[in-house]
């Protein structure tokens, strides 16, 4: 039941205390001495990304061997060199926006993230990936615990979710997120005009200040009427919000829009979550034609972040912003009678913004089905972990956010060599 | 013959339906709790004729863009559906087509995207007896099947067309089995995840090799469609072994069979895990969560009595949900106004309580889009996050938006029904409140209800101030958090 997660977290209110990275450049003393505040958007590639079709090892025999009809020929793809296990690389064809941010030097990409005897459940998958907590993943979202960790009061808009409802990511013990897909909808409508109107506007923001005495279930509702009364205002100036240039019409592109806008308009929103589904790609999977399944996946994903990127370039807010992908789990790498992939394990992450040191972290996979690749797990069908995904959330709060990371994710995940912020 | 009093009836009716009509109170209000009940799961015997009031005056109303469609157009399919739950006699079986559409969730999207926008529609939500090759669409395989036995309704699904594109079983052949719905009958259908391991994943896949489409029937005539076939050239004719019996003796494989014959795997497999002890527990849960409460978890004891009563029936779920609805948890207090409302159970209890003349069914998609529920179009094969998840401030306003847009439609109507409550303002209020049920709200919310009625000037009951008041204290009732609940 939904309700123990918002009574999963029983201790206090951690202390938080300002620890950003000492500014490298002058212009970043400038801007922390201005007081903007730095933003994460969480970027869910929800159904489970085939990392092997995203960035792939194109030089790898065994890559084309076990995906005869849906490998991307070596010819083809945005070779972005090799890692430090000398594997050479390349980008999905259609990730040509994300290529020139990694020409940049802005892209890190963080291959075989995972974790121990990985769930290919996509919903036990998302809520381990959500809760950073491989044991019991049914408490809060990290990123709600972090925002339970902020001081009191939270302002309503501390965080903005543009998904459908909220995910699990945002679930939080006293930090009711709210859920914004369209700031253009998110208005108060009356059967009323004029002073009538503006007197049902009036009872129903005291009617949702209200706080029912010992109904928790009840309050929580509550909670969500007073947070919508009382962010109608600032998000109706989202709503207005005028691009530098024109964002692709997909829901990836309208969410990341209001995105910007939100950071434009300096709302407050401290955390954004954004999703694009579609990677349950079972049958079908198409990396290589224009009308292909995955090639669309790329195509969303890559319109949309590089029309995000470059908005914020333009407006001079891409230094206080920091793009993390995750998805609940990679695909097998042998692909399936469908022209598809399974459910797999390891894959890897994308982060983007205007302060990441970009490049390749960690090592590709070897495809070999030599029984003794230490790469590779489940009888050589999935990609092995190397680097504890929660490593990866570890250095975003910890350089990032200014939080404490070994308290929000209940463990020393910090690893060194992860210095991509 | 003993009545039942309003608050025991319209908590079994919120439960069992889509809260009341006037007439359904009217109907319910003269028999005993046993007997509403005998009548809500012995639904078979009212007649279901309701698809006929369709288009007439005095019925919810549909938008049709040339020719009502809801065998063929997803958006007249939805509009049939939310019509059903409003005007539908058979309250019961358009909850449990609710309940299994959640729990089978399958979404148009993807079966549109694969077969086309009409042919999605139509394998989501055909009536086999308007369709020209006899289509039976997947809810109202729900529908048939809605208090049937779940084997068979296993069985049924794992042959409905929408099913096998949705979760790819369509490709599943011997030389590449297809895991997708191997893994999610066990961890979604009936066990729950926990109780299965990967290799039960990949001998599952086995198991439905060849479990696929055909496509009989005339173009020319509209006769052509998908439907199940078994390919015995497809299935993988190898022993399957599990990691829980199968067989009533504790066996765990399924063994080697000819291709002709291997058509009984999937039959084994779909009879081991309906009569899977952790299913019975599995549904019993999740029925909890549904029709009892979601406030609190249910105890060992509603567990195992539901789960013995699946396995004693032999997984008839028509006894399953009479003894739900008999179950003291069903009638303790504290399950009263212990569920929040889906979307799709709030819009169609609003309606019923606020009114619907005049008002469309399409004018519920989009808010219904925006609060979350989509029907026909879970977000994902696990369904929709239930409970709290419902809850944002979104769609919240959402919710609150609605019930501006269907007050500010029935003002007149309202207004007319409250003159005889117009002297005073409390009056009035009270007249409201009894209308749009509520669990019990605070003298603080009832005091800023009553001074709504009176901030704009003083009050005189003239048709004017009856219309505007009406409206906006519906308008405030019916997007209260109280009225979420149900």
């Amino acid at each position: 039941m939904r309700i123990t997660r918002r009574q999963f977290v029983k201790g206090g209110v951690a202390a938080f205390t300002v620890t950003f990275a000492a500014p490298e450049f002058l212009s970043d003393l400038a801007r922390a001495q201005g007081g903007r505040s730095r933003n994460l958007v969480v970027l869910n590639l929800s159904g489970g990304n085939d990392a092997l079709s995203m960035l792939v090892p194109y030089n790898d025999s065994f890559y084309y061997n076990r995906r005869p009809t849906i490998a991307i020929p070596a010819g083809q793809v945005l070779q972005i060199g090799s890692d430090s296990s000398n594997v050479a690389l390349g980008l999905h064809p259609r990730l040509t926006g994300l290529k020139q941010i990694y020409d940049q030097g802005r892209l890190a990409l963080i291959q075989r993230t995972g974790y121990e005897n990985q769930s290919r459940s996509h919903f036990l998958g998302t809520d381990i990936w959500s809760t950073a907590d491989v044991n019991n993943p049914q408490g809060n979202g990290w990123v709600g615990r972090y925002l339970d960790s902020l001081p009191s009061p939270v302002d309503a808009l501390v965080g903005w979710n543009t998904a459908g409802s909220l995910p699990h990511v945002l679930q939080a013990t006293r930090t009711a997120v709210p859920t914004i897909p369209n700031p253009g909808a998110y208005a108060f409508s009356s059967p009323n005009s004029g002073a009538e109107a503006t007197a049902e506007r009036n009872a129903a923001a005291r009617i949702a200040s209200h706080v029912p005495v010992n109904q928790p279930e009840l309050a929580f509702v509550y909670e969500n009427a007073a947070a919508a009364m009382a962010t109608l205002g600032r998000v109706a100036t989202v709503a207005t919000y005028a691009p530098s240039l024109t964002y692709p019409n997909t829901g990836l592109g309208a969410a990341l829009r209001a995105v910007a806008g939100a950071m434009f308009r300096g709302v407050g929103t401290k955390v954004f979550y954004v999703t694009t589904g579609g990677f349950d790609t079972h049958s079908g999977q198409n990396p290589n034609a224009a009308n292909g399944a995955y090639f669309g996946l790329m195509a969303t994903l890559n319109d949309a972040l590089l029309a995000f990127y470059n908005d914020l370039k333009n407006q001079g807010l891409l230094d206080d912003t920091l793009v993390l992908s995750f998805s609940e789990f990679g695909r097998r790498i042998s692909e399936n009678g469908s022209q598809g992939t399974d459910h797999g394990a390891a894959s890897t992450m994308i982060v983007t913004g205007g302060r990441i040191s970009g490049g390749l972290f960690g090592t590709a996979p070897n495809l070999n089905t030599d029984p003794k690749n230490p790469t590779l797990e489940n009888s050589n069908g999935d990609v092995h972990f190397e680097t504890d995904f929660r490593s990866v959330y570890a250095r975003v709060i910890d350089g990032w956010l200014g939080g404490d990371s070994v308290k929000l994710l209940g463990g020393d995940f910090r690893k060194a060599s992860l210095t991509f912020v | 013959m003993a009545g039942t009093p309003d608050r025991q009836l319209e908590h079994l009716l919120r439960r069992g339906g889509f809260g009341a009509r006037p007439d359904e109170l009217d109907f319910y209000s003269q028999m005993s709790i046993n007997e509403i009940v005998d009548t809500l799961v012995g639904f078979q015997s009212i007649a279901d004729d309701v698809d006929a009031n369709i288009g007439k005056p005095g019925y919810l109303g549909t938008t049709t863009r040339g020719v009502f469609s809801p065998n063929s157009n997803i958006t007249d399919a939805r509009q049939r559906w939310v019509f059903r739950m409003v005007h539908s006699d058979r309250p019961l079986q358009e909850k449990m087509a609710l309940f299994w559409h959640n729990h089978f969730a399958t979404g148009y999207t993807k079966v549109a995207g694969t077969l086309g926008a009409t042919e999605g529609a139509r394998y989501m939500a055909a009536k086999a007896s308007e369709d020209p090759g006899r289509v039976r669409g997947q809810i109202e395989l729900f529908r048939d099947m809605a208090l049937g036995n779940f084997r068979d309704l296993l069985l049924a699904v794992a042959k409905d067309t929408a099913m096998l594109v949705w979760l790819d079983g369509r490709t599943n052949t011997k030389a590449k089995p297809q895991e997708n719905f191997a893994r999610e009958i066990m961890e979604l259908f009936t066990m729950g995840v926990g109780n299965y391991t990967e290799q039960d994943v990949y001998a599952g896949a086995r198991v439905f090799t060849g479990w696929n489409l055909q496509r009989p029937g005339s173009a020319a005539d509209g006769s052509q469609h998908y439907e199940f076939i078994y390919v015995p050239a497809q299935h993988d004719t190898a022993a399957k072994t599990f990691s829980f019996p199968i067989f009533s003796d504790g066996s765990k494989t399924i063994p080697a069979r000819g291709q002709n014959d291997g058509m009984q795997d999937g039959i084994d497999f779909i009879n081991a895990l309906a009569g899977n002890p952790n299913t019975g527990r599995y549904l019993a849960r999740k029925l909890f969560r549904f029709f009892v409460s979601e406030f609190r978890e249910p105890d060992d004891s509603f567990v195992n009595r539901i789960a013995g009563v699946y396995q004693n029936s032999r997984y008839d779920m028509r006894v399953v949900m009479r003894e739900v609805f008999l179950t003291p948890e069903f009638w303790d207090p504290s399950s009263y106004w212990a569920r929040y409302s889906w979307p799709a159970e709030f819009v169609v209890r609003t309606l019923k309580d606020v009114g619907w003349s005049g008002f469309s069914a399409d004018s519920t998609l989009t808010p219904l889009a925006n609060m979350g529920q989509t029907l026909f179009d879970p977000p994902d094969v696990s369904g929709w996050d239930l409970g709290q998840s419902w809850f944002s401030s979104g769609s919240m306003l959402a919710r609150m938006n609605f019930a501006s847009t269907l007050a500010a439609n029935q003002r007149v109507r309202l207004a007319a029904n409250a003159r005889d409550f117009s002297r005073t303002p409390q009056a009035f209020l009270s007249f409201f409140m009894s209308e749009i049920a509520t669990p019990p709200v605070e003298s603080s919310v009832v005091g800023e209800w009553s001074n709504y009625l009176t901030a704009t000037g003083a009050w005189t009951g003239v048709q004017a101030q009856l219309e505007s008041k009406s409206a906006g204290l519906v308008h405030l009732i019916a997007g209260s958090p109280e009225y979420q609940l149900q």
